[in-house]
């Protein structure tokens, strides 16, 4: 496997890494070096590899030296904890020895250093379910995650429960689906499990991860990719399925690479593969690299696509419950969804039940970025305000800085203002905002910030991933796009404007699948809240955030005769 | 899950590198619907994907040529072009754009000249662009030759590209 | 093995087999409903959304050609909203590609051009994207030109599902998408063209058309489709 393709996805190293130091008893203190994309581009394993020397050069016997995976705190790495102390310590830059050196000497009793982590909101905040053992076991270690409890949820399911017991407790979990829609997960498993199957049905996990700045997926497949085939393995035990596919987009090597070790692990150890906990019961799983097109994200292309078609959606019904990869019964849920299930078996569905909000229960995670000082991958419950989100465990934004929004739901979500800052982070509530959960992308932005130019970046986002296939979303995004250029170039009429809302609604109901009918999202929140902005571009020339470059003076299109070219009979457009 | 009859035709070229094409055709039982892997190995040995290795893939799997070709340019990982000696990629996802993306690839437009999906007229440097590395907390991220550099200044970059 | 169902489609109960689509049984009852990437004969793919329809307890509109019929359901086939909706359909694909009516071969045998009549389309007010595209005139009996293109994929399907040849696809995407033949390569050099005319009969526009003929007389012959669909199936 190649170290980094044309899309430029981080290198991977390969080979034999120096084993991680495990003291004979118990630790006294462990350094747990992060080992997740954001931190390893910082330089994490060769600090890892300087700490092992150091603990070893001193003879701290009782000292632990581990890679985990993601500490969460992305934008401050590379990242070591040490939990015994709960201590964290931020940008240990190789380059930088003190900071090693503070580390080194804290591990040895010295001193006390780093951030406490027990008083601190960034953390104090957050309930773990899905990214439970993120930072607290080494993603390429099958023996961390068994020792964590691991695999417990699918030796009961096998040897305890019945399929149907097994999507009872999962419908009393009440989980819903984290990759976007929310649909409850019980009743999909319970639908692919009813569904007649003469040739086999297939479980397939989403990790496509397309929203353009959500990293959630990734850094749970980094940092304990166990989690994810545990909840696979259950849910082909509960639909009948013995084949699984999890499909990861191409930009993720690191991911590739530990979910396929992953895989080899379990399959020695006999989590995977035939009679598995010594049962009749048999589950492969393979892995299948996308190649960089967003609408893969999509069910029905992502069957296309791991068929090794072109990943173009296809019209539902049927749904892939009944009808997928290769027309067989298939059930395919979010990364995250699955990373839920072993805790609803093993701890049962109650558990999860009491975590949440009437109608969303559990908990969600979010890839926090952006215009605030805390930028990193956060779990929480749901139901929690964005304004707690936002400033409490975001820590605000930076000095000096303004907020004007949050976007959450990528390319097919919205903005939401200052004024509902207040409001619960839950399915129900983010759509009633007129954005939605999404996948958990969660982007603040502040006064910077320009609201037309966002939603013309999404655009721009949604004509380069439209598939092409049917007419609404291959023409009117490339339509709608342009009609939001000359917004921000200050080429645009009131006319304009209607026009643009016209298409926007056409494109929303018509589209195929669910990238044409959420392309227009973002437009619609970003008119409904800071409509005086488009306002301000078209009837004043004036781009608050100073942003578009629209010319000064009065508008350009203020004669009518202007748009003569554009806003009435085209040249040959008489048919 | 039809399995091709195999027709047997030989590689292009005596080049040693169509062996792990070969080997990965084979590991997947020469099954059409393995293409976007067959593809993904092609262009790992070889860089990008010609027409001699579309062919040969297509006719190897049992996949009409119309079809290799669609996948091929479907996906945006695929390049049917040489690649230039060193790649830059720029992320424009949404935490990069918001944190200055555009900034960076308008100074590598102007310094350079090139815009996204494009090499250096000596084929010195590609500049490309990719929708979220997944580095989002260092935004704006930008991958060197496989290297990510966070936090990136349009000033600073353009002084490591002109120095590769 | 059919059952038989039973619906409503605008107002009318209507009786359908399990294996029909909404389209047809609308069709059997004459009720029309406009089509562009649908042909009888050839899979569906849904995909011009010119078809879309409303129904009960649906939030989204469907593609009454991709859609099969259902015990009780409920169908609206043309509302203000769904007029609406397909006149825009048939706008966009008017400013998508260069349509100049008066100088295409298919000038009044179009079925792109009788949508525009049916919905008494006029005028367009959304900006022309209109690239330059390529004439292949390679061929030696048959010519494509891109520019008439609208992406149905109807010649991409009969030359796939009933010639067996599947010289077409579709390359790239978005609005970069194009018909394409084998590697990209121009269609007189074909490897995997049987110059069997199918593609000819069955585009919609001026697309693809016979050389030297008006395509008034080449497609003059379009229904023998269904019986070549029919003949191949009985042979299998
Ligand atoms: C354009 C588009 C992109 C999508 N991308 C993703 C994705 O990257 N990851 C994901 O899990 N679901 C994605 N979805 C949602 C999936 O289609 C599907 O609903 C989901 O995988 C179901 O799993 P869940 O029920 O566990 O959420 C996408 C949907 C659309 C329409
Ligand atoms: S809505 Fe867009 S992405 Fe979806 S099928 Fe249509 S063209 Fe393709
Ligand atoms: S002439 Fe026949 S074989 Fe050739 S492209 Fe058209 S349908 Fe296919
Ligand atoms: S050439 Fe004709 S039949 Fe083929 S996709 Fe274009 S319009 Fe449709
Ligand atoms: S948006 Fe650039 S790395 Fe995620
Ligand atoms: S005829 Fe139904 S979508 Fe085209």
């Amino acid at each position: 496997m190649s170290t980094d393709g044309p899309d430029g996805s981080a290198p991977v190293r390969h080979g034999r890494q120096p084993e991680p130091l495990i003291p004979d008893g118990p630790a006294r203190a462990s350094a747990n070096v992060c080992q997740a994309a954001g931190c390893l581009s910082m330089g994490s394993d060769q600090l890892f590899e300087t700490l092992r020397a150091a603990v070893l050069a001193r003879g701290l016997h009782d000292v632990a030296v581990r890679r985990v995976g993601c500490l969460g705190l992305c934008a401050a790495g590379p990242l070591v904890e040490v939990p015994e102390q709960g201590r964290l310590f931020e940008r240990v830059h190789p380059g930088e020895p003190k900071r090693t050196e503070d580390l080194v000497s804290s591990l040895a009793g010295e001193t006390v250093a780093g951030r406490s982590v027990a008083a601190d909101p960034f953390f104090s905040h957050q309930v773990k379910v899905v990214l439970e053992r993120c930072g607290t076991v080494d993603p390429e270690r099958l023996e961390d995650y068994v020792a964590t409890g691991g695999y417990e949820g699918l030796s009961k399911a096998l040897t305890s429960m019945t399929p149907e017991e097994v999507i009872a407790e999962v419908v009393r979990s009440g989980l819903r689906g984290r990759g976007g829609a929310g649909y409850p997960t019980g009743l999909m498993w319970r639908t692919v499990a009813k569904a007649e199957a003469p040739e086999g049905k297939y479980v397939v996990c989403n990790a496509d991860e397309g929203d353009p700045g959500a990293f959630m997926d990734r850094s749970v497949l980094e940092s304990c990719p166990q989690q994810v085939l545990e909840g696979m393995a259950i849910a082909g035990y509960a639909v009948g399925a013995h084949r699984g596919y999890v499909y990861v987009r191409a930009e993720y090597p690191l991911a590739v690479k530990r979910l396929s070790s992953a895989i080899r692990q379990a399959e020695r150890d006999g989590h995977l593969g035939p009679e598995i906990a010594g049962t009749r019961f048999n589950f492969q799983v393979e892995v299948r690299i996308g190649a960089g097109a967003f609408v893969c994200g999509e069910e029905t292309a992502l069957i296309a696509s791991i068929q090794g078609g072109r990943g173009t959606p296809k019209p539902r019904p049927p749904y892939p419950a009944s009808s997928g990869l290769w027309g067989c019964p298939t059930l395919i849920n979010n990364v995250e969804t699955f990373a839920n299930i072993p805790s609803v078996i093993s701890r049962g569905g109650d558990w999860l039940n009491t975590i949440g909000t009437e109608r969303s229960k559990g908990t969600k995670v979010f890839a926090l970025t952006g215009a605030v000082t805390n930028t990193g991958l956060i779990e929480v419950p749901m139901g929690l305000t964005l304004r707690q989100i936002v400033f409490e465990i975001g820590g605000g934004l930076a000095e000096g800085r303004k907020f004007k929004a949050v976007q959450t739901g990528g390319p097919s979500g919205g903005c939401i203002p200052e004024s509902l800052l207040d409001m619960a982070v839950d399915y129900e509530t983010l759509a009633a905002a007129g954005s939605i959960m999404g996948s958990g992308g969660m982007i603040v932005m502040d006064d910077r910030t320009c609201m037309v130019d966002v939603a013309k970046f999404f655009m721009d986002f949604c004509r380069e991933e439209s598939c092409g296939k049917c007419l609404p979303c291959r023409v009117g995004t490339e339509e709608m796009y342009r009609l939001l250029d000359r917004v921000t170039t200050g080429m645009a009429t009131r006319s304009h404007l209607a026009q643009l809302e016209d298409l926007a609604a056409m494109v929303r109901a018509t589209s195929l699948c669910g990238l044409g009918q959420g392309a227009p999202n973002p437009v619609f929140s970003t008119l409904r809240y800071f409509r005086g902005e488009y306002l301000a571009h078209i009837d004043d020339h004036v781009c608050q955030a100073g942003v578009c470059p629209v010319p000064a003076g009065p508008p350009a299109g203020a004669t009518e005769a202007a748009l003569a070219g554009t806003a009435t009979v085209s040249s040959g457009g008489r048919p | 899950m039809a399995t091709s009859t195999f027709v047997g035709r030989s590689a292009p070229s005596d080049d040693k590198r169509w062996r792990q094409v070969d080997v990965r055709m084979r590991r997947l039982g020469y099954r059409p619907d393995g293409l976007i892997e067959v593809l993904h190995t092609t262009q790992e040995v070889f860089g990008y994907l010609d027409d001699d290795a579309l062919s040969y893939v297509g006719e190897s799997l049992g996949v009409p040529p119309s079809k290799v070709y669609g996948v091929a340019t479907f996906y945006s990982h695929f390049t049917l072009k040489p690649q230039g000696l060193h790649t830059c990629v720029v992320c424009t996802g949404t935490a990069c754009y918001i944190n200055g993306a555009s900034a960076l690839l308008a100074a590598i437009s102007k310094e350079l000249g090139v815009q996204p999906g494009a090499t250096t007229p000596d084929g010195r440097v590609s500049v490309l662009k990719a929708r979220c590395l997944g580095a989002c907390s260092m935004a704006p991220a930008v991958v060197i030759d496989g290297e990510v550099h966070g936090h990136a200044v349009p000033a600073r970059l353009v002084d490591v590209l002109e120095k590769l | 093995m059919s059952e038989v169902r039973t619906l409503v489609i605008d107002g009318k109960d209507v009786a359908a087999t399990s294996d029909q689509t909404v389209l047809s049984a609308a069709e059997e009852n004459g009720i029309h409903i406009p089509t562009l990437c649908h042909l009888e004969g050839l899979s569906d793919v849904g995909a011009c959304r010119l078809c879309v329809v409303e129904v009960e307890g649906s939030p989204k509109l469907l593609a009454a050609c991709a859609t099969r019929v259902e015990e009780g359901m409920k169908v609206t086939t043309s509302s203000e909203r769904l007029v609406a909706y397909r006149r825009n359909i048939v706008e966009l694909f008017f400013v998508e590609r260069n349509h100049i009516c008066a100088v295409c071969v298919a000038n009044n045998h179009c079925q792109l051009q009788d949508q525009a009549r049916d919905l008494q389309l006029t005028h367009f007010e959304l900006p022309p994207l209109h690239p330059e595209l390529t004439v292949d005139a390679t061929h030696e009996r048959f010519v494509l030109d891109q520019n008439r293109c609208i992406l149905c994929t109807r010649c991409v399907r009969v030359c796939d599902e009933i010639e067996g040849a599947h010289t077409w696809d579709i390359q790239g995407r978005g609005a970069n998408a194009r018909l394409v033949c084998d590697l990209g390569t121009p269609w007189g050099s074909s490897t995997t063209c049987t110059s069997c005319g199918k593609c000819v009969q069955v585009c919609p526009t001026g697309a693809l058309f016979e050389k030297g003929r008006t395509v008034a007389e080449a497609k003059s012959r379009r229904p023998y489709l269904p019986y070549l669909v029919k003949a191949k199936r009985q042979g299998s």
